[in-house]
């Protein structure tokens, strides 16, 4: 029960609410436009790649954790920051291998895993 | 009631006749769902970094226990109801992302394996892979000529 409380609550809400809040901007994509899910998915990794290429993102990250890295946003966050952290150790090829190696690392394997062994 | 000639007049009647989706109401799920999705990912994180993990293999167990608990509810057809219930609310999560993976490859089953499974499994999560990789090389090459990420706030 030591670990319940090391939980810290108001990080706990400010995670809840910035998550919600980016669901929220999706649902008005959804109704509001008529957008394909696939279509509101690549416009918020977009969107997430050019926030994290600006160094905007990490604040948000900072901020509200999980609720800024959970959503898909944080996904895109994450290729941009993979990129960036790979140019400065191999230069230019760093920039290609970079996106593609935090792909893999959050997503690729656990997905193609999961879709592979339901059935 | 006047014959419907026009294009724009038939839009008109659409727009009337069609059922207007009531958006408060989505959007008030879509928050809770969504914010409990992302509270979950954080008591995730939190054991992990109680354990002293670092950052990067933190997150990276928070996507594969929400991605891995996803495919299962998809696989039990229970991610559908709560996707009919939350819209957005488990769309935007990397849930949403895992259940595109995982639906269609149960669907196309019956297609056979490699152009079934193997063909149908990416076809919301490729453009999402195309686009959130290119827009991370450009990221990058940038990253390489400017030397600098170039706005910082505060």
């Amino acid at each position: 029960m030591e670990f319940l409380s090391s939980i810290d609550w108001m990080q706990m809400l400010r995670c809840f609410i910035v998550g919600g809040l980016i669901c929220i901007i999706g649902q008005i994509l959804i109704d509001k436009t008529k957008l394909t899910p696939a279509r509101i998915l690549v416009i918020f990794v977009t969107t997430g790649a050019v926030l994290g290429g600006l160094g905007i993102y990490q604040h948000l990250v900072d901020f509200a954790g999980c609720g800024a890295t959970v959503p898909l946003t944080g996904f895109g966050n994450a290729l941009a920051k993979g990129a960036i952290d790979e140019v400065s150790k191999s230069g230019l090829l760093g920039a290609f291998i970079g996106g593609t190696k935090a792909a893999a690392r959050r997503y690729f394997g656990c997905n193609l895993l999961s879709g592979t062994l339901l059935h | 009631m006047k014959p419907i000639e026009t294009k724009k007049d038939y839009q008109e009647y659409v727009e009337k006749k069609s059922p207007n989706s009531p958006i408060i109401k989505n959007c008030f799920n879509a928050f809770w769902v969504g914010g409990l999705i992302c509270s979950i990912g954080q008591i995730i994180f939190n054991y992990c970094k109680y354990r002293g993990m670092d950052l990067q293999m933190s997150n990276t167990i928070v996507s594969i226990i929400l991605i891995g608990i996803s495919a299962f509810l998809t696989g039990l057809n229970l991610f559908n109801r709560i996707g009919k219930f939350a819209g957005a609310g488990s769309l935007v999560p990397i849930t949403g992302f895992a259940n595109s993976i995982v639906s269609p490859a149960m669907e196309y089953k019956s297609e056979g394996y490699v152009m079934g499974v193997g063909g149908k499994m990416f076809t919301v999560a490729g453009p999402v892979l195309v686009f959130g990789i290119s827009a991370s090389i450009v990221v990058g090459i940038l990253y390489l000529i400017f030397n600098t990420q170039s706005i910082t706030l505060v």
